[in-house]
């Protein structure tokens, strides 16, 4: 079944779907992380397994890799396909009339968000990858904690984190809700969904901004 | 009410086309935004200028023919209504406006603010009906019990006029909340349980066949939509086709 995406029913329900993996995983990020406002030594606990673990290191990670790729592959494909699809583009087009800015806007949003990544992968996954696996350093459980806190005391860093979480939470704003309905579920539950949807893109951002400015003013 | 229209002009479906700007006066507010291009057209036609094309049949917001994009919205700035039930008092003296075509590669302009939406008949021919035996033995539809709330749902999605504003409004040009109102209106009945499988899967394919866009959940077709068709039914129609697909 579908497995080309060959229809706009199909491209539509397969971001979705990748959407939602790539939101529990934020959702489990931030658990994580915000045991580093609470303590260091539960937060090791929690990074040391995940970094040393072997199905998250060798199974969930590269499918993390790939929902992530794919996500933003699928996303930039598609603006395409429908900036093709309207062909002479209006001379007046007021689309704050009838639709969102956040909904107009997910491939700026998610462009920020890919860079913000990039500044991401660079500051933790390629140490991570460097320490591991070309350097083969001796494991330290308690390492993580002090790589964490040493990341943010760079008040730039924070800056470019702050502003990237408010990227995230406008994306999510619309993506959240977006998913369900493309998925085919609009009923009765659908308002509560879409206060919830509200609840988590603006909570889970905001807990991970929390995090990076505590640990600046802290340290 | 004196006016400023900025209007597309395109002699045909190969020239390339551009705004043109005309001046109207005399506008009376309880004119009908057609009544007023009736006028601009009369006086174009007095001063030897082709008048603008544009499509019209009805005149009362039921056959779905007029279909301008008029200062950035499809049908104008009024909620729930077709351009022909636009009246001027929606505008004020001075306004200039802008009047497009709707604008999607499946809809290319034929002349002027005319395109042609027979992608849509297409679309219906994939999959948009029922089968009946004509043979004199058709059971009464009114025999076969349906739900209120089906049959209420059902009647909503099929007071769709096809007028294409959905396409024209979407970011995208998707043609997914009139499909899925075609595809809604059998898919809540017992009549269309026959057909369900192969007519979601042939119309989602002609669909996109034509060349629409991909819908990204935005929320403006429903908006702009003259019949306020739900978005409810997209969600369906996106049900009934992975439906289809597992089934085969």
């Amino acid at each position: 079944m579908g497995v080309t995406l060959s229809s706009t029913i199909l491209r539509k329900v397969a971001m979705a779907l990748s959407g939602i993996f790539l939101m529990v995983f934020l959702l489990q990020h931030f658990v994580i992380n915000i045991t580093s406002v609470f303590s260091a030594a539960i937060f090791n606990q929690f990074s040391h397994f995940m970094g040393t673990n072997p199905i998250v290191q060798f199974l969930l990670q590269p499918i993390l890799i790939f929902g992530v790729i794919f996500h933003f592959v699928m996303g930039f494909v598609l603006d395409i396909q429908n900036k093709r699809a309207r062909g002479t583009r209006y001379a007046i087009y007021k689309g704050s009339a009838n639709s969102s800015w956040v909904s107009r806007n997910m491939l700026t949003s998610g462009a920020t968000v890919l860079a913000f990544l990039a500044l991401h992968f660079y500051d933790f996954w390629v140490p991570e990858m460097n320490y591991k696996y070309v350097e083969v350093l001796p494991e330290d459980p308690t390492r993580y904690y002090e790589e964490l806190v040493h990341k943010f005391e760079d008040v730039t860093r924070v800056v470019l984190y702050v502003i990237s979480f408010f990227f995230l939470a406008l994306h999510l704003t619309h993506g959240f809700s977006s998913s369900f309905q493309s998925m085919g579920f609009n009923n009765k539950y659908t308002p509560a969904v879409k206060s919830f949807g509200k609840l988590y893109a603006i909570g889970i951002p905001f807990g991970f901004a929390f995090i990076a400015i505590f640990h600046f003013l802290n340290h | 009410m004196k006016l400023i229209l900025k209007i597309w002009r395109q002699e045909n479906a190969t020239a390339k086309g551009s705004m043109h700007t005309y001046s109207l006066d005399n506008v009376s507010p309880d004119m009908s935004f057609l009544e007023m291009m009736d006028v601009l057209n009369e006086q174009l036609m007095e001063q030897g200028i082709d008048p603008v094309a544009f499509d019209h049949d009805c005149r009362e917001g039921i056959c779905g023919s007029c279909s301008m994009f008029i200062n950035g919205e499809a049908h104008g700035p009024d909620r729930l209504i077709t351009t022909c039930q636009l009246h001027m008092r929606k505008f004020k003296d001075g306004d200039t406006i802008h009047i497009e075509p709707f604008r999607a590669k499946p809809f290319p302009v034929i002349k002027d603010l005319v395109v042609d939406r027979t992608a849509f008949d297409r679309i219906q021919h994939a999959g948009g009906f029922v089968s009946v035996n004509t043979s004199g033995n058709t059971q009464d539809a009114n025999a076969i019990p349906i739900e209120k709330a089906d049959a209420d749902k059902a009647f909503d999605a099929a007071i769709c006029i096809g007028c294409g504003a959905c396409v024209a409004t979407c970011k995208n040009a998707s043609a997914m909340l009139f499909v899925s109102a075609k595809v809604s209106q059998y898919a809540l009945l017992p009549q269309g349980q026959v057909e369900a499988t192969d007519r979601v899967l042939n119309m989602v394919k002609q669909m996109d066949d034509e060349g629409f866009g991909n819908c990204t959940n935005t929320g403006a077709c429903e908006v702009e939509c003259p019949k306020g068709i739900s978005l409810e039914n997209i969600a369906r129609m996106n049900r009934e086709y992975l439906s289809a697909n597992v089934k085969g």
